[in-house]
């Protein structure tokens, strides 16, 4: 018995030997079936989830979609992690990574930081934005490129018996900042406010849309704005 | 509150690795790629099923061993020889020992449930009440197919 045990140790020194062996390196290649993977995942549908990391003045958006449209779009210092997770807990686990599927919002986002797109085509999906955010997001999203609203404008606009500060609240929350254009909403007298992005961003965001006057820094275009 | 599920990306980037040498090891390098997209696709529609303090190594591998049977059964009935593509030539190994050859040929050349038995304990390290789930049997049985896959093992490992 103490034979065959010695003579087995001799095996399983060998098969462990192999096992840490690289098997035509297994890591570069088990790398490459899974990208191959997450691409027919998101192609076919099978994921519920697809994102991908998206270049930008400000760094490395993260951006994921659904069947229906955007879903989410994090500044880059929200931790993947916790965004991944979170649409996990509230939409469903079934996610990958895939540049391909988000293609289209890339191109989009390029035109638009570069001056060139007013309104976006690409479809968004809500799904992450209760009822209340709802109504406050859907009258941001009617502010056109170059204008503004105040908060207690867009409240009034969402029907809010609750006013501005609940109003701002739900602009905080908004998970499509950008597309969703949480930062065309200021405090009165077109002072900038705050931004889930950082007022640096809101001002750099503002300015490319032309809504700012140069001299005082607040907003030249009250209410509906310029278009 | 129980633990959610990590975000099947996070799944698939920690477990790819012990799949695919999983699937090296028991069906060779030419038919690893399908049972690799077959195993990951069967566990993403099975995921938001699964509980989230399952063992998600064993569970994969589970799928894994399932669809390297698949695979062997219908080699069994089409034994067409399977020529190894370039693609996975071995380079990092330029000159690999012939007695780890003769080993790994000795491994594939063992029944199934052993063949699985060895390649989940050595290169999936799974504990053997682990192997016994993936395979699917009671965990004495998971010890005496290991034990029976050494046994044979054996005479291919020359001491």
């Amino acid at each position: 018995m103490s034979e065959q045990k010695s003579e087995n140790a001799h095996v399983e020194s060998a098969l462990l030997r192999l096992a840490e062996r690289p098997v035509g390196d297994a890591g570069t290649q088990a790398r490459f079936a899974a990208e191959r993977f997450a691409a027919t995942a998101a192609a076919s549908g099978v994921a519920d989830i697809t994102y991908t990391a998206i270049e930008s003045p400000f760094g490395a958006l993260l951006a994921a979609s659904t069947r229906r449209g955007l879903v989410r779009l994090a500044f880059p210092e929200e931790r993947p992690e916790e965004v991944l997770g979170m649409l996990a807990a509230r939409l469903s686990p079934r996610i990958v990574e895939s540049p391909r599927a988000l293609e289209p919002l890339q191109r989009e986002l390029d035109r638009y930081f570069a001056g060139n797109v007013r309104r976006f085509r690409i479809r968004t999906d809500w799904s992450l934005i209760g009822p209340f955010a709802r109504r406050v997001l859907k009258a941001t999203a009617a502010i056109p490129f170059g204008g503004v609203l105040s908060y207690g404008e867009v409240a009034a606009e969402a029907g809010s018996p609750r006013g501005s500060r609940a109003a701002g609240n739900a602009l905080g929350s908004n998970p499509i900042p950008i597309v969703i254009p949480c930062h065309r909403v200021l405090l009165s007298g077109g002072v900038l406010g705050g931004y889930g992005g950082g007022p640096e961003r809101k001002r750099w965001l503002l300015e490319l849309e032309g809504a700012l006057d140069a001299d005082s820094g607040r907003a030249k275009n009250r209410g509906r704005g310029s278009a | 509150m129980s633990r959610a599920l990590p975000p099947f990306q996070a799944f698939l980037d920690e477990h790819r690795e012990p799949v695919w040498r999983f699937l090296v090891s028991t069906i060779g390098p030419g038919e690893a790629e399908d049972c690799f997209q077959d195993t990951f696709m069967a566990a993403l529609r099975a995921y938001p099923r699964l509980r989230a303090d399952s063992n998600l190594r064993a569970w994969v591998l589970t799928i894994a061993h399932r669809k390297a049977m698949d695979c062997y059964r219908s080699r069994a009935r089409n034994p067409v020889p399977v020529a190894e593509p370039a693609a996975v030539e071995d380079r990092s190994a330029a000159v690999p020992d012939p007695r780890d050859e003769a080993l790994w040929e000795a491994v594939r050349g063992l029944p199934a449930r052993q063949r699985s038995a060895v390649v989940l304990r050595y290169v999936g390290d799974l504990p053997h009440r682990e192997i016994a789930v993936a395979i699917g049997c009671s965990e004495p049985a998971a010890r005496r197919s290991l034990h029976e896959g050494l046994l044979k093992l054996r005479k291919a490992v020359p001491s």
